[in-house]
């Protein structure tokens, strides 16, 4: 007899190594770094709020883009299959990937078999996510990120901070910095002046474009009636990649379907609004399948799960999945903008990370994520396809392994708060209790504030007064009227 | 009309002017306001730091209190949003009189209709919208309407207003160095106005806000805006 078995966690790079307000420490005391980020969300998100402005229907479009989603997430299997014979037909090789390993051993696999010693990658969250990179190079292929972005953060040894804008932990200093230590043909009088740096980097990747025999992507979206996979992105270095080698392998996972072609209308208006702040991105790469004699002939194209199936099993958590990766969540985020993208461990950082990595890899092997959120609303009111995050958020924590002295605490909080008697008497209690440290206060300060308590009351206290309770509690007021 | 009074736990204990605030300000618009004894706490930071089974007992409690009141008045813009919000769907007979239930500022404009209360407060304020009060209730300018229409007060506009301030309920406490780099800026954004006094709708936002400009002597008075609002003009 076979047991229903619960759909797999995924693996990669979704983990938080540390808890996130460890984490959170060491960038909350890094003033460059605390610098360097709030400049760049504050750009960005002004951007973003104008461009948004412009669009009269946009309520409409995030309704749009919100029940399309939905409707993959209702009938994904359909969907895939619809989508792997579209493709198939087209001249495409489709391939299944159960989580990250098995998606890296099919890449390394067909890059062999392509007789290729190195890729060139389109910049690619997916591919973030398996780890790809590092398993390459395990297998003794070099990856070469063409994304500007990626490429700083490749060089730098480092990981991405951002969906969109991984160097966005940088300024230029610190990237011209990078460029001259790692990048062997850089100008000798490089500045750090952008365009000298784009420039530097569009002449070194040059040539990486005209050698690659194979190309790695990702995908923005893939198109179920057609069978179409679409990239969507400011440079054209992703473009160059997309049509100059002989064997393309794109790297999707399965929640990033669409039902029809003409559901693209829908959000190319809603991505590069939200995302770049741009009414529209400057490249567009749609491909379907192999046309003989013009750009790759070998088309492959692995679909990855890697946990996506857990999250969809979740109806309160599934919109997770909705989620098109435009960041404008984490731009609005003022708990990403102080902890930055690494807090967050997974290459998917901020408010949807926190609600996205806990969901791929089981919440207890990402507990703290759920809580790096004040709950204060920003992300849901940016998200163009209308992730109620703080909603999942909650849902998360109602899962997340709590700490015993915690649940120990909120467990007799709730046994007096229930009852109205016992209720009234701890407040009484509180009240009470409190009198004669108040008195204390007043005579020293005049203010009725605790400036210091123990632990674990000293994670207030440590940068705020706390208020007493006061002299008499409002029911009293009340009785006494 | 029947009007019930809702006070939070955290004004209850700490803030008991803002709920005597709210009693004058009603009364002397003519209206009663009954306070029922049985109530407790909304349940809101049980239900939000991942306990929804021990604030189940505080939900139903709250249906049982005021569920045959035409009307019930929270003076506080998380608490009525966890009631608004949350509760219909973690108890489901809750929806009726979670529709009936109106932070200070609906109450005043939207149902009795009113946005002078007779009030009046010499002083420059200025007004830090809560995250609750705005996104979830979209409470709009709704006290600053009320504000608007006080005597001798001089309202001056907060940078950066609609930023959290980094309370988040427990976030503070799990979160203690993300947040006070959150209440810093705040701090310093109200600095900047050169107002006297803070005004939220939210004493717990005001707790931690108010405690950071106590700890750094800026000499800014937090306080609730009904605390402003119940200040009589003679
Ligand atoms: S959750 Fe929404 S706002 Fe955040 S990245 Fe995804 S689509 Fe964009």
């Amino acid at each position: 007899m076979s047991h229903p078995v619960a759909p797999a966690t995924g693996d990669g790079r979704i983990r938080t190594p540390l808890p996130f307000p460890t984490a959170a420490r060491a960038a909350v005391a890094d003033p460059q770094l605390r610098a360097n980020l709030h400049r760049a969300t504050r750009t960005i998100r002004a951007k973003r709020a104008r461009v948004v402005d412009e669009v009269p229907d946009w309520e409409a479009l995030r309704d749009a883009g919100s029940a399309i989603k939905a409707d993959v997430q209702r009938r994904l299997p359909e969907l895939l299959e619809q989508f792997e014979a579209s493709a198939t037909a087209a001249g495409a090789t489709v391939h299944w990937a159960r989580d990250a390993a098995e998606a890296c051993q099919i890449v390394v696999a067909l890059t062999r078999a392509a007789g290729a010693d190195e890729v060139v990658k389109v910049k690619s969250m997916a591919t973030q996510e398996i780890e790809l990179n590092e398993a390459l190079e395990a297998a003794g292929i070099a990856a070469y990120e063409t994304d500007l972005a990626e490429l700083i953060v490749q060089f730098g040894e480092d990981t991405p901070s951002h969906i969109l804008v991984p160097a966005i932990h940088y300024n230029r200093a610190q990237i011209r910095e990078i460029f001259q230590r790692r990048m062997s043909d850089a100008p000798a009088d490089l500045t750090d002046e952008p365009a000298a740096l784009a420039e530097a980097a569009r002449a070194h990747l040059r040539r990486r474009f005209l050698s690659a025999r194979v190309a790695v992507s990702g995908a923005n979206f893939a198109v179920a009636d057609t069978g179409t996979l679409v990239v969507v992105e400011s440079e054209g270095n992703g473009r160059m990649c997309l049509t100059l080698p002989e064997t393309l392998i794109s790297v999707v996972g399965v929640e990033k379907l669409l039902p029809t072609f003409t559901d693209l209308e829908v959000f190319l208006q809603l991505l590069p609004r939200s995302s770049t702040g741009e009414r529209m991105n400057p490249y567009t790469s749609m491909w379907t399948g192999v046309t003989p004699g013009d750009g790759p002939q070998t088309v492959h194209i692995v679909l990855v799960d890697n946990g996506r199936s857990a999250v969809l099993a979740d109806p309160v958590g599934r919109p997770a999945l909705s989620c098109i990766r435009c960041s404008a969540c984490l731009n609005a985020c003022p708990v990403y903008e102080r902890a930055g993208g690494h807090a967050y461990g997974s290459v998917y950082p901020g408010p949807i990370g926190a609600i996205l990595s806990p969901q791929l890899t089981g919440v207890a092997d990402n507990a703290s994520l759920p809580y790096a959120s004040t709950l204060c609303g920003a992300c849901y009111d940016v998200c163009p396809v209308k992730i109620n995050i703080p909603e999942i958020l909650v849902h998360l924590r109602q899962q997340a392994p709590h700490p015993p002295a915690e649940r120990a605490t909120m467990r007799l909080l709730s046994w007096v708060m229930r009852n109205p008697r016992r209720w009234a008497a701890a407040l009484r209690l509180g009240r009470v209790g409190a009198g004669p440290l108040g008195a204390y206060r007043e005579r020293r300060t005049g203010a009725r504030t605790l400036r210091r308590l123990p632990w674990p009351a000293s994670a207030w206290t440590r940068s705020r007064d706390l208020p007493l309770p006061a002299p008499q509690t409002f029911r009293e007021w009340w009785g006494k009227q | 009309m029947r009007i019930a009074l809702f006070i939070t736990c955290v004004n209850d204990l700490a803030f008991p002017a803002t709920g005597i605030a709210v009693t004058r300000i009603l009364r002397r618009l003519g209206h009663t306001v009954d306070f029922p004894a049985d109530q407790t706490c909304c349940g809101q930071m049980h239900a939000n730091t991942g306990y929804r089974a021990e604030a189940m007992p505080m939900v139903r409690n709250y249906v049982d209190v005021f569920d045959s009141y035409d009307a019930v008045v929270v003076p506080s813009g998380s608490c009525t949003a966890m009631i608004r919000d949350q509760y219909p769907r973690l108890h489901p007979p809750a929806t009726s009189v979670a529709a009936r239930t109106y932070e200070l500022s609906e109450l005043l404009v939207d149902v009795l209709g009113v946005t002078d209360v007779g009030a009046e407060f010499p002083e420059t304020v200025t007004y830090h919208p809560t995250c609750h009060g705005l996104r979830m209730l979209r409470l709009g300018d709704r006290p600053l309407t009320l504000l608007r229409q006080v005597r001798g007060i001089q309202l001056v506009e907060l940078g950066d207003a609609e930023e959290c301030c980094g309370f988040g309920g427990t976030f503070a406490l799990k979160n203690p160095d993300v947040s006070t780099a959150m209440l810093t800026d705040k701090c310093a954004r109200v600095r900047d106005t050169g107002a006297r006094v803070l005004a939220a709708a939210d004493n717990s936002c005001l707790a931690h806000i108010g405690g950071g400009l106590d700890r750094h002597r800026s000499g800014v008075r937090a306080m609730h805006y009904a605390d402003i609002l119940a200040g009589a003009s003679s």
